[in-house]
């Protein structure tokens, strides 16, 4: 029995998602914005969490796992890509990438 | 208010601040200040799911995404030696103020939903014999090797394709994009070579 509730959890993986989504949509600088993606997938393994804690499923944890590991893939390529295109225009900004509107 | 509610709201609160600190002026400016306020938030967040008896979770937590993750995006802030010139970013415009009031109709939507959706929830008791390994390491290890085998040989999978594909993707320059007929195998049989001087000479060598 967890006097912590239900409500609160998800309402905190809430106010996460959104900080996250925020970031995401307001800052062009791509290593922010690939931060504010994590933030976020980070609120959903949250909920898995909290969902998991009241339901005494295991199953939310392995979900939860997986997610990091997809995450810890999208990070690896994501900066990859970063790197390639920064050796190309020498910009972070994705307001300046406009390859093809020249 | 119990002790475990102080600790939630305590944690909580700090992956909050520590993550709105990553976007916001003074921190948010830099992106090696907004990394290390992220690394902050990901500890408050492996604090509660200890607190929400998945240890295992926790664990993972701070060795892949504090530990590995993080390291990974340091390493490439300072590989790219930003200049002062491209930390210019905090500035408000009619966009981003429209961008953040989406944010925060998100935040609204998903909260409504939550209150009734969560109404008279009730937590299942940890102290049952039943749940007496709940979230710990044989626990989900358990689990990821049976009923979860093959999305997490799917996963080992995707791991190695990311691996490879950010290799492949990080190593050389894009020079090719602008001259994609120069590949090895056309330059065997075209005797005269009228382009590409310096390239041909660097990839045959000596040999001719």
């Amino acid at each position: 029995m967890t006097t912590i509730p239900l409500g609160h959890i998800l309402l905190l993986a809430a106010l996460l998602f959104g900080i996250g989504l925020a970031g995401v949509v307001t800052r062009r600088n791509v290593l922010v914005m690939l931060m504010s993606v994590e933030v976020m997938l980070n609120a959903v393994n949250l909920t898995l969490v909290g969902f998991s804690r009241y339901n005494g499923w295991t199953e939310g944890h392995v979900l939860a796992f997986f997610v990091i590991a997809v995450a810890a893939a999208e990070a690896a390529v994501g900066l990859a890509m970063v790197l390639a295109v920064f050796r190309l225009k020498q910009t972070t900004y994705v307001d300046k990438l406009r390859l093809l509107k020249r | 208010m119990t002790g475990e509610q102080i600790m939630f709201y305590l944690l909580g609160g700090g992956a909050v601040l520590a993550s709105a600190a990553m976007l916001l002026p003074p921190m948010g400016r830099n992106p090696i200040h907004s990394a290390i306020s992220l690394i902050v938030s990901f500890f408050f967040l492996a604090g509660l799911y200890a607190l929400l008896s998945a240890h295992m979770l926790s664990v993972l937590q701070i060795i892949v995404y504090a530990g590995a993750v993080m390291v990974l995006f340091t390493f490439v802030i300072m590989l790219l030696n930003l200049s002062p010139d491209e930390m210019k970013d905090t500035v408000i415009t009619p966009g981003r103020i429209a961008a953040g009031i989406l944010a925060l109709f998100v935040f609204g939507k998903l909260a409504t939903a939550i209150q009734v959706a969560t109404a008279g929830a009730q937590a299942v008791d940890l102290n049952d014999p039943g749940f007496a390994k709940f979230g710990t390491v044989p626990e989900v290890g358990r689990m990821m090797y049976t009923s979860f085998l093959v999305p997490f040989e799917l996963v080992s999978v995707l791991l190695l394709v990311a691996a490879v594909g950010a290799v492949v993707l990080a190593k050389r320059s894009l020079k090719y994009v602008d001259r994609p007929q120069l590949t090895p195998a056309a330059h065997e049989h075209d005797a005269p070579d009228t382009d590409g001087d310096a390239h041909d000479a660097a990839s045959h060598g000596g040999g001719h």
